[in-house]
C-alpha cells in the first residue's frame, strides 16, 4: 500500500531543513535587481521631499524665510518647527528616554541637523527649493570633545532643566546625560590596590557609522477617506514604529499600517525613528497626498545614527602568574546632541557590562557617563548587540596590555583565565548569566589551525631582520576571543519604551501541504526567508521550498520587536520552532485518527507520522494537512495553524576565537592582512552557507572599522568624512581571504539550541585586527595605539617609536 | 545629490562645441566621461548651466603610435588605454597608471582627456603626462594650439585652457628605458596619498635620462626637474637616490587632509619615489 521510497535519507534531503546549506531564496530577486525597496514605492500623486540642513554644529536660529522657496513652481509646502508645534511633533521622544528635535526649534546642535522640510511635486524641485529657504543663524561655541563638554559653561541642551534628573537618574552637569554603574567599585578598588600586577590604559573606540548600502527613507500615505495611514520605511522594527507613530500622532494603532519592504542593510542604522519619517507623515496628513522622503549618502553619514564614540579607561589586576583578579572600567560616552541610543530602556549603555569578556574575573566595576556634544545623535549597535563591540574591544585590548605588563604570551594569558566548561551556566561579576560555552576547546583548535607557535617564531625572526635592516615590514599576530550576548531578550529585564522584547511567529499550513509563516522580525539581508523556512521544515516536515516566510507588514505579521542585536534567531527563531511544535502536536492527533491508532502510537519521522514499529503505516504531512481541512475529525477543529509568542528565559552567548596575521609597511603605514582565521560557535547551525556569509560580512565591516572607517569632526563640528571618498567602505579589493571554522555548543535554553551569528564576526573581528596592528609594534615598546588604524596613524605610531630614524 | 537645472547639448562636431562655449563662456562646461564633473554638479559644488556632452563628436577618440609619437584622442577611456596593445608596447607606464585609477566601472567611462583637462590635483594622468613631457592639443575659435603638459597646470582646477577651448588630444614621444607608476592610496577609488611617475634610461650602468613627476602632493602635479637631474649621470647609487628624493621634497607642497598630516605625506612621497625609481631601474 504505502510506498517506502524515497528512503529516509532522501526525504531528509528533500526537506532542506536545519543543517543544510540551502541557497538563499531572496537572492533570485536581489541579484537580478528585482528587489522592492522603499525608493521603489511609487504611488499616484506622490510628492517628494528634501531637508534644509544646518551648516553649523551649534547656532541659534534667528529667522527662517520660506517665501522664495514657496514661490518656486511645484513647491507644495515648507514645514518648520512652528508648523509641527501645534501637533506636538516638533520634538519627539528618543528610544533612550530623551527627546529630540524633529525640526530645529530655536537652535541647531549638530551639522546636518534638520531645519526645514520641503515638499514638492518632484525630487528636483524639492532640491532647488532647499537652496531658496533663507535661514539666519547666529553661531554659538562648538563642543566636540566630551571631556571638555563636562567642563564647559556652554549649555548645549537649553530645553532641559539642569537640576532635574534625566531618564537614567541624576545629571552632574548641564551637558551630562546619565551615570550608569554596575558591579562593586569599592571591592574592585581594594583588589586593585593590593594586586601584584596592575595594567591600565585608555582605549578610544572612535565614532563610526553603519552605512548600509540603502540609505534611510519613508513613504507616508494618509487616506483621508478611511482614516488610514500607510507608512513604508526602512524600519528594522516596524511594529515598534507603528506603536510609536500611534502614540505620537493619536491615530489609533489599527488605522496605521507600517510596511518594511526589502531593506538594503541595516546594521543598527535603521532601528531608531528619524525626523524624515515624522515629517513625511505630517506632510501626507497636511497635503492629503503620499509623501516620499529618501536621504542621500551624505545625509545618511552626517545625520543618522552613528555607532561607538566610547572613551574607555580601564584597569586590570592579576597575580604574578597571570590569574586575573579584577577589572575596572569607566566610560565617557559621547552621545552627541540628543541621547538617541537604541538600547533596551533599562540599559543606557546597552550590555557594556559584558566587559569582563570570556574570563573568570571575580570582581569588577563598570561606570558609564553619557555626555552631550555638538555631534549627530545615535549610538546604535552597528552590527553588534547593544554596545557589545565596545565591551569586547575593551577587554581584548586590556588583556593584551596586561600580557605586556606580565611579560606573558597573550594566548596563554587568555587560556588560564577562560571560564571553564564546567562553570556554565556562569554568573559573571557584572550580572550576566552565560548560558553555555567551551572556550578552551575553541581556543586550542584555533591556535593549532594557525600554528600559533610557528607564527610567533616567524615574528621573532622578523623583528631580528628588521633590526638588522633586512626588511621594512613588521609582522603582527592579532588574537581575540569574544563572548557575545545576544537575543534580547527576556521581557522581565529587556524592553524598549516599555515594549517587552519578545518575538513571534504565526504559521498557516495550506490544505495541499505548503505553508506560510509570518514573523515579527524583518530581514535586511540576513536571509530570513531561507533560514526560518529551514527551522520550520525540520519541525513540521514540510519542505523549506514549500514554505513562504513573510515579515515586515504590521497588518499581517504578528507583533514583534524586530531585527537587530542578533535577536532574530534566538527569539523569533525560537518562536518559529515553538509554533511549529504546536502544528506538529495537532498533526499527530490527525495522523493517529487517520491511521486508526492511539495518539501515542504514532511518532514523527522527517516528513510524516508513522505507526511505531510499522514504518509502512504512515501519513505524510501533506496528507495530514489535507485532512485537517477537509475531513471531519471528531473533537478536532478544522484547519492547521499555530502562533507562538516567545519570551526567552535568557540571552544566548555565542563565542569565537579569531587570529589575524598582518604585515605592516612601516614607511607607508600600509597593513596587509596575510591570513584571517575565524572560529565561531553559534550553537546549532541552521544553514552553514548563510553562517559563512554572515561571518565574511561581519569580518569585512570589522576590518573597515579597525583600519579606517570613522566619522571625524573638526573643531568647528564639521563632518570631515561625509562621502564615500573619505568614509571607508571596503570592496572586494580591500577584503582579505577568510578561513572559517566552528565548534558547536548548543544553547541549553533555546528550543533548537541556536545562538545567533550575524554580529559575532564584527564583535570579535574589530579587536582582532586592532590587536594585530598593536602586536606588530610590541617588540618596539608599544603598549597601545588608538583605532582607526589607517595608513597615517600606523605611520605615526611607527614614527613615534623611532622606526624612521 | 540632486544637481541644479542645466541645459544639455550634444553637438556632433567641434565647431558646434566651440559655438556653445563662445556663447556661454564659463557658464558652459564640456563633459567627457563625467566622473568628476557630474558628482560635483550633484553636490552642487559645480554650477554648470550649460553642459556639453561631446560623446557624439567625431574624431576625438583613438590611439595611434607612429613615427615615434603617441597620439591619444581626448575621449579615449582608461579602459581603452589598458586594452591597447600598441600603447602598452610603446609606453607601458600608461597601462600601469590607468590600472591604478578608480575601479573598472569608472575606467569604462572615465577618459584621459577629462582626467588631464579637469585640473584636479588628485588625478593621476596630469603628473604622468608631465613625466612624459606630453603636449595637449587645444581647439578653440582661433583654431588649434599645443600646450606642454608641464606648462598647463596653474592651480587646482585652473589650467591654461581658455573657456572657449576644448582639449582634443594628447601626444608625446615614445619613451625609452624603464618606467614605473607607483601609487599609495587608502582604498579602491581613492586619489593618491602620494604617487610618482618615473621614466629612466640606463646606459652602461649610468642613468642618461630621468624624468620624475609627483601626484596629489601640491595643488598641481609636480614635475621635479631637480629630482631628475640628481639621478642623471649617476649609477642610481644610494646617494643619488637620496639627492633625488631631497630635490623632490623641495618641490612638493602637500596639505593636510583625511589622508594624513603633511609630515606623513612627505615621508610617503619619499618612500613612493624610492620604490618607483627602483622599479623603473629594474626595467631600464
Amino acid at each position: 500500500m504505502n510506498d517506502l521510497t524515497p528512503d529516509r535519507d532522501e526525504r531528509v534531503a528533500n526537506l532542506k531543513g536545519m543543517g543544510c546549506s540551502r541557497k538563499r531564496v531572496e537572492d533570485v530577486r536581489f541579484t537580478q535587481g528585482k528587489g522592492n525597496y522603499v525608493d521603489d514605492v511609487k504611488l499616484p500623486g506622490m510628492l517628494h521631499s528634501d531637508f534644509v540642513r544646518s551648516p553649523y554644529a551649534h547656532a541659534r536660529i534667528k529667522s527662517i524665510n520660506i517665501d522664495a522657496a514657496m514661490a518656486l513652481d511645484g513647491v507644495v509646502a515648507v514645514l518648520t518647527a512652528k508648523d509641527l508645534e501645534p501637533l506636538g511633533l516638533h520634538w519627539m521622544p528618543t528610544l533612550a528616554g530623551d527627546k529630540q528635535m524633529v525640526l530645529a526649534d530655536g537652535k541647531v546642535l549638530f551639522q546636518g541637523q534638520e531645519v526645514a522640510f520641503v515638499v514638492a511635486k518632484d525630487r528636483y524641485i524639492a532640491a532647488d527649493a532647499v537652496e531658496l529657504v533663507e535661514v539666519e543663524y547666529e553661531e554659538l561655541p562648538v563642543i566636540v570633545d566630551p571631556f571638555k563638554s563636562l567642563e564647559s559653561d556652554v549649555v548645549l541642551r537649553e530645553d532641559l532643566d539642569p537640576t532635574a534628573d534625566g531618564a537614567h537618574g541624576p545629571r552632574k552637569h548641564h551637558n551630562h546625560i546619565f551615570t550608569w554603574e554596575v558591579g562593586d567599585e569599592k571591592a574592585t578598588n581594594e583588589v586593585l590596590d593590593e594586586a601584584e600586577v596592575v595594567a591600565e590604559d585608555m582605549f578610544y573606540y572612535h565614532r563610526t557609522h553603519p552605512c548600509p548600502l540603502e540609505t534611510c527613507g519613508s513613504v507616508a500615505s494618509m487616506d483621508k477617506v478611511n482614516g488610514k495611514l500607510t507608512l513604508w520605511g526602512t524600519f528594522q522594527a516596524p511594529h515598534v514604529v507603528r506603536t510609536v507613530a500611534s502614540l505620537l500622532s493619536g491615530i489609533e494603532e489599527h488605522n496605521i499600517r507600517v510596511i518594511s519592504p526589502d531593506i538594503g542593510g541595516g546594521f543598527g542604522n535603521k532601528v531608531g525613528v528619524y525626523p524624515g519619517y515624522v515629517c513625511s507623515i505630517v506632510a501626507s496628513i497636511v497635503t492629503g497626498k503620499p509623501v516620499k522622503w529618501i536621504e542621500d549618502r551624505m545625509e545618511n553619514l552626517m545625520s543618522t545614527a552613528f555607532a561607538r564614540d566610547y572613551w574607555m579607561k580601564g584597569k586590570i589586576s592579576a597575580t604574578k602568574e597571570g590569574k586575573i583578579t579584577s577589572v575596572h572600567c569607566h566610560v565617557t560616552a559621547d552621545h552627541g546632541a540628543f541621547d538617541a541610543c537604541a538600547d533596551p530602556t533599562k540599559f543606557p549603555a546597552g550590555f557594556m557590562n559584558i566587559c569582563t569578556g570570556s574570563y573568570d574575573i571575580p570582581v569588577a566595576y563598570l561606570g558609564v557617563d553619557g555626555v552631550y556634544t555638538n555631534k549627530a545623535p545615535g549610538g546604535v549597535s552597528y552590527r553588534c548587540s547593544f554596545r557589545v563591540t565596545e565591551a569586547v574591544y575593551f577587554i581584548e585590548r586590556m588583556i593584551e596590555v596586561l600580557a605586556i605588563e606580565l611579560n606573558m604570551d597573550p594566548a596563554e594569558l587568555r587560556r588560564i583565565n577562560f571560564i571553564k566548561k564546567e562553570q556554565f551556566p556562569y554568573k559573571a561579576a557584572l550580572g550576566w548569566e552565560y548560558d553555555s560555552g567551551d572556550y578552551h576547546t575553541a581556543w586550542d583548535k584555533a591556535l593549532k589551525a594557525v600554528d600559533y607557535d610557528g607564527l610567533r617564531a616567524e615574528q621573532a625572526q622578523r623583528v631580528e631582520d628588521f633590526k638588522a635592516g633586512k626588511t621594512r615590514k613588521l609582522m603582527g599576530i592579532g588574537l581575540s576571543f569574544f563572548t557575545e550576548i545576544v537575543g534580547a531578550g527576556p521581557v522581565k529585564n529587556c524592553d524598549i519604551l516599555g515594549m517587552g522584547m519578545f518575538d513571534s511567529c504565526e504559521i498557516r499550513i495550506h490544505p495541499t501541504g505548503s505553508a506560510i509563516a509570518r514573523l515579527g522580525t524583518i530581514s535586511q539581508g540576513q536571509g530570513h526567508a531561507t533560514t526560518f523556512a529551514q527551522i520550520l521544515a525540520s519541525e513540521i516536515g514540510i519542505s523549506a521550498d514549500s514554505i513562504t516566510i513573510e515579515e515586515g507588514d504590521t497588518d499581517t505579521a504578528p507583533y514583534g520587536l524586530g531585527t537587530y542585536g542578533s535577536r532574530s534567531t534566538p527569539v523569533a527563531g525560537a518562536a518559529t520552532a515553538m509554533a511549529g511544535r504546536k502544528i506538529r502536536a495537532k498533526a499527530q492527533m490527525i495522523a493517529a485518527y487517520l491511521l486508526e491508532v492511539h495518539d501515542d502510537d504514532v511518532e514523527f519521522d522527517v516528513d510524516r507520522f508513522v505507526v511505531k514499529g510499522a514504518p509502512e503505516r504512515f501519513k505524510t504531512m501533506k496528507e495530514i494537512a489535507y485532512a485537517a481541512y477537509n475531513q471531519a475529525i471528531p473533537g478536532v477543529e478544522p484547519g492547521l495553524e499555530a502562533v507562538s509568542y516567545y519570551d526567552p528565559p535568557n540571552m544566548t552567548y555565542p563565542f569565537g576565537a579569531y587570529v589575524c596575521v598582518m604585515d605592516i609597511d612601516v614607511d607607508t603605514g600600509v597593513p596587509d592582512i596575510r591570513r584571517f582565521y575565524a572560529l565561531d560557535d553559534c550553537g546549532t547551525r541552521i544553514n552553514p552557507m548563510v553562517i559563512e556569509g554572515q561571518v565574511h560580512g561581519g569580518l569585512t565591516e570589522a576590518l573597515a572599522v579597525a583600519l579606517g572607517q570613522e566619522i571625524a569632526y573638526d573643531d568647528m563640528g564639521n563632518v570631515k568624512t561625509g562621502t564615500l571618498m573619505d568614509f571607508f567602505l571596503p570592496t572586494a579589493w580591500e577584503t582579505p581571504n577568510y578561513e572559517t571554522d566552528y565548534t558547536v555548543t548548543p544553547s541549553p535554553h533555546h528550543p533548537i539550541g541556536a545562538k545567533g551569528v550575524g554580529e559575532s564576526p564584527h564583535v570579535g573581528g574589530v579587536p582582532c585586527f586592532s590587536n594585530a596592528v598593536n602586536d606588530a609594534f610590541k617588540a618596539f615598546g608599544l603598549r597601545h595605539t588608538q583605532m582607526p588604524h589607517d595608513h597615517w596613524r600606523i605611520w605615526k605610531t611607527a614614527n613615534g617609536l623611532g622606526l624612521h630614524d | 545629490m540632486i544637481p541644479a537645472k542645466f541645459e544639455y547639448y550634444r553637438p556632433t562636431d567641434l565647431a558646434g562645441v566651440i559655438s556653445i562655449l563662445e556663447e556661454h563662456g564659463d557658464d558652459a562646461r564640456v563633459v567627457a566621461g563625467g566622473h568628476s564633473l557630474i558628482p560635483m554638479m550633484k553636490l552642487r559644488m559645480a554650477d554648470v548651466p550649460h553642459l556639453i556632452d561631446i560623446q557624439d563628436v567625431e574624431g576625438l577618440s583613438g590611439i595611434s603610435v607612429s613615427d615615434g609619437t603617441v597620439t591619444i584622442g581626448a575621449m579615449t577611456t582608461q579602459a581603452e588605454l589598458i586594452d591597447s596593445a600598441d600603447l602598452t608596447a610603446a609606453a607601458p607606464i600608461l597601462r600601469e597608471a590607468a590600472l591604478q585609477i578608480a575601479d573598472p566601472q569608472v575606467r569604462y567611462m572615465g577618459t584621459i582627456g577629462g582626467n588631464v583637462a579637469n585640473g584636479d590635483p588628485g588625478n593621476d594622468m596630469p603628473g604622468l603626462m608631465q613625466c612624459l613631457d606630453a603636449s595637449f592639443t587645444l581647439f578653440g575659435p582661433d583654431g588649434e594650439r599645443k600646450v606642454p603638459a608641464r606648462d598647463f597646470y596653474e592651480a587646482a582646477y585652473m589650467t591654461e585652457r581658455e573657456d572657449e577651448e576644448i582639449l582634443t588630444a594628447i601626444s608625446f614621444a615614445v619613451p625609452n628605458g624603464g618606467y614605473a607608476y607607483e601609487k599609495q592610496k587608502r582604498k579602491i577609488g581613492d586619489y593618491a596619498t602620494a604617487a610618482a611617475a618615473v621614466q629612466l634610461v640606463m646606459e652602461g650602468g649610468n642613468c642618461t635620462f630621468a624624468s620624475i613627476a609627483m601626484t596629489n602632493l601640491s595643488d598641481t602635479p609636480i614635475w621635479s626637474e631637480a629630482a631628475a637631474d640628481a639621478l642623471t649621470g649617476t649609477s642610481l647609487d644610494g646617494a643619488a637616490v637620496d639627492a633625488a628624493v631631497e630635490a623632490m621634497l623641495g618641490d612638493i607642497d602637500p596639505t593636510e587632509d583625511n589622508r594624513g598630516p603633511i609630515e606623513f605625506k612627505r615621508h610617503a612621497a619619499a618612500t613612493i619615489l624610492r620604490r618607483a625609481i627602483a622599479r623603473a631601474a629594474s626595467r631600464a
